[in-house]
């Protein structure tokens, strides 16, 4: 009954989606007031009908109701609750419903917290948001339905992959499509400013938010996913420029460039026809990678839901939606008035070249995951773009990114003055240089690359702090001014010192954790040992260890340097009975701000005794792969939270003028 | 999504940097390093994008034994590479070769920036109408925000 009552508020949800749109448009043409307000009430109801459907699938898969096709393909009654409650988004159909929910939740927050826009642009952006939510709720309703019922239940379902029990995967796919269809609030807001054919500071100041918040989830669950890859897949990698990767990374990029371009045409009204494309751009690429994950038309080692009929119904959604958009946009862009003057030494070049080199990041990753298909289809011969393109290619345009980052922040806008900044980053420069020679000469084995790529992370750590310093004018001022200012700085400013002090920590820890990480492998007996760099690893027993859906054997193992015992860890190797996957539990010791990577291999017979292949990583600074980017996230809430980009604000402020 | 449904599904095990194992380690560490080398550059043919260092499947044992025995013969980094792709095309390098072909590929990140300097530098010298705010949307930029921006 209940998954009726699901399968019912879905079609509900998409019947609303259809009035939202006509009446958000019918609002604009009509200039009518009351079939705007209609518009809103669709968005909100739209919203609340798929929220209705989704608890109605949470609940078959927590009760597992196999009678629903979904729950037998893809639960277990074995599953422990939090995966089965995260099984509601871990299929194909079910995280289409979580994208609906997402798309539907954020039109109902345009249409309510956009009550300061201007009446056109407010009714067009909702309209939008309607038709978006029309042409997938339609995808998900006819071709991904997750709530049919089967005419016979199965007694048992068909176990979720046991890689994805895990709670870091459960929570990874709610923020990473909180982010990707965040970004169709943005799309709207450019459609709509098209439309209205006005692009202005005020705007640039509506979208920042929601690029924000969009750009902050994203980064959330990039982060999760790196972190689940790096101790699930037990051999130590966290990011492998896989296609599947690759499709979360370019909105997230694209996004970043539209942070940085909303501020231009914020505050100095240039750039206009750039923003908006950029706009346009990153939900295409949340599209493109929704595509391409689901499609199969690329091979990933994260393929998800492969499907392609339904992958060409996606490729359809996505021609239309984003040709419909950049026709717009060709059409109504070279009307944009162009505006503001600036210096080539200036706040505003910096952040153009800023764009610049995160666009070309962006079709780095672009052509680096099209291109084997794009070759194949040409010349009919295969080639595999692998990892070490994207070094040589993405790398350097991502270095010549961050020398510059420091500079921007410090440049003042309309025309800089090269040297004031200079003098206000000596300190910066020279503080990145000593510790990068510092590593050069202290850490074993001597890495020039690796010291260089140090440098760049207290680089830009270095330059964040040195914009704070600069803005409570430290040292140049008495104290207790310069304390005063600090309390006094706007939230904005922390989140992009946040969010630059955040880079800084990840390049510290990718270049750390690449450069100078350990290896070592061996066939050990109960009672044998390895060295891994400064420490020493004894394998001391091993045990069974059965699970609920899982046989599992449990090593017990453990690390000393210098003959101090430093942690004890239990690896595991378990093997699922339902599906005959092998899988391994990594034993991780945490030292300091390093891990020892501990996993457990096959057990294998030798001359006289067992042996099980163990295998042991030093990873040094890894924690800082996944700080640095929660860091980042961090500075986008602390910026979302500044009072300057809350719209509510502004109304409040304006009737208490009134009375 | 990080799911590695199939590549598991497939093989029933996962790949744990899987040419570390002992049984296969070459004696001399220098050429064990090269052959390390090489295979993070060469495809499991067989895998969802996966290179032979870490790939558990038995083709890509196959391979490493293949590059190992090379490497023990005293071939070059090259002369392996070569011996793979004349038997397998070119799709079993990670690193797509830079040929005619691949033009688009090696050079287009920066055709995009020199593109996007191009553009920056027109804008630069063409002059500009200065637009300023007018008091009307002053006005309301003043509602919506607080005045004090940097």
């Amino acid at each position: 009954m209940i998954a009726e009552i699901g399968s019912f508020a879905l079609i509900l949800a998409l019947a609303l989606s259809i009035a939202q749109a006509a009446l958000s448009w019918a609002a604009r043409w009509r200039r009518s007031a009351v079939l705007a307000g209609g518009g809103e009430g669709a968005a909100l109801a739209a919203f609340l009908s798929v929220a209705v459907a989704f608890a109605a699938l949470m609940h078959a898969f927590v009760t597992s109701d196999f009678s629903v096709a979904n729950v037998a393909a893809n639960s277990h009654s074995e599953k422990p609750l939090l995966y089965r409650v995260a099984g509601t988004w871990g299929s194909h159909e079910g995280s289409m419903l979580l994208w609906c929910l997402a798309l539907t939740g954020f039109g109902a927050a345009a249409a309510g917290l956009g009550r300061s826009l201007p009446r056109g642009l407010r009714a067009v952006t909702v309209g939008t948001q309607g038709l978006l939510g029309v042409v997938f709720l339609a995808y998900t309703v006819f071709a991904s339905n997750p709530l049919t019922r089967l005419a016979q239940a199965p007694v048992e379902g068909r176990s979720l992959n046991p890689l994805l029990q895990d709670p870091a995967l459960a929570v990874h796919p709610p923020f990473l499509y909180a982010g990707y269809v965040g970004m169709s609030v943005v799309f709207s807001f450019a459609v709509a400013a098209l439309v209205e054919g006005r692009v202005d500071a005020a705007w640039a100041r509506w979208v920042r938010p929601w690029t924000l918040a969009a750009w902050a989830f994203l980064t959330v669950g990039i982060t999760l996913g790196a972190f689940w890859a790096y101790y699930e897949l037990g051999w130590g990698g966290w990011w492998f420029w896989d296609p599947v990767e690759n499709a979360s990374f370019m909105p997230w990029l694209i996004a970043a460039a539209l942070l940085h371009s909303a501020v231009v045409t914020e505050k100095r009204g240039a750039l206009p026809g750039w923003t908006v494309f950029l706009a346009l751009a990153a939900f295409t690429f949340s599209m493109l990678g929704a595509f391409l994950v689901r499609s199969g038309v690329l091979t990933s080692v994260h393929a998800f839901a492969v499907d392609p009929t339904r992958g060409v119904l996606l490729l359809i959604i996505l021609g239309l939606t984003a040709g419909l958009g950049f026709t717009l946009f060709a059409w109504r862009a070279p009307s944009l008035q162009q505006g503001g003057v600036f210096a080539p030494v200036s706040r505003e070049s910096a952040l153009v070249l800023n764009n610049i080199l995160l666009t070309a990041a962006t079709a780095t990753v672009l052509l680096g995951t099209l291109f084997p298909l794009i070759r194949e289809a040409a010349t009919g011969e295969a080639i595999s773009v692998g990892p070490p393109y994207f070094n040589l290619t993405f790398t350097p345009l991502m270095t010549a990114l961050m020398i510059l980052l420091p500079v921007g922040p410090l440049l003042a806008w309309k025309r800089g003055d090269a040297r004031a900044g200079v003098k206000r980053l000596w300190w910066a420069f020279a503080v990145a240089v000593a510790v990068g020679w510092v590593v050069f000469a202290a850490v074993a084995p001597r890495h020039g690359l690796g010291a260089a790529g140090v440098a760049m992370g207290v680089w830009l750590i270095a330059g964040a702090l040195a914009e704070i310093f600069e803005r409570i004018r430290l040292f140049r001022a008495p104290g207790g001014e310069s304390w005063r200012r600090l309390w006094g700085l706007p939230r904005g400013a922390w989140g992009m010192t946040l969010a630059h002090l955040g880079l800084g920590v990840f390049v510290l820890g990718a270049v750390f954790e690449t450069t100078w990480k350990v290896e070592a492998a061996e066939a050990l007996p109960v009672g044998g040992s390895l060295d891994v760099g400064a420490y020493h690893v004894v394998l001391e027993s091993i045990a069974p260890a059965p699970g609920p859906n899982y046989e599992a054997e449990r090593g017990a193992v453990t690390v000393t340097k210098g003959g101090q015992v430093v942690c004890r860890a239990k690896p595991e190797r378990r093997l699922y009975s339902a599906g005959g996957q092998t899988t391994s539990e990594v034993g991780l010791c945490y030292r300091g701000l390093s891990h020892i990577y501990l996993v457990l291999g096959e057990r294998r017979e030798a001359a006289d005794q067992p042996v099980w292949l163990v295998r042991a990583y030093w990873n040094p600074w890894a924690t800082l792969i996944f700080v640095g980017p929660a860091i980042m996230a961090l500075g986008g809430l602390v910026s979302l939270s500044d009072r300057r980009l809350r719209l509510g604000v502004a109304r409040r402020k304006e009737e208490e003028t009134k009375a | 999504m990080k799911l590695k449904t199939l590549i598991a599904a497939a093989f029933g095990a996962l790949s744990i940097a899987a040419a570390s194992d002992p049984a296969e380690r070459l004696q001399d560490p220098q050429q064990e390093a090269l052959a390390r080398e090489i295979f993070r550059d060469v495809r499991c043919l067989v895998c969802q994008n996966e290179s032979i260092d870490d790939s558990e499947a038995d083709l890509a044992r196959d391979l490493r034994a293949i590059v190992r025995e090379q490497v023990a013969a005293g071939k070059s980094k090259a002369e392996v590479k070569r011996f793979l792709t004349d038997r397998y095309g070119e799709f079993v390098l990670m690193t797509p070769s830079f040929n005619a072909w691949n033009l688009a590929l090696w050079i287009g990140p920066f055709v995009v920036v020199l593109a996007g300097m191009a553009l920056f530098l027109r804008r630069l010298r063409t002059p500009q109408p200065e637009v300023e705010l007018s008091e009307e949307e002053a006005r309301r930029l003043e509602k919506i925000a607080d005045p004090e921006i940097r």
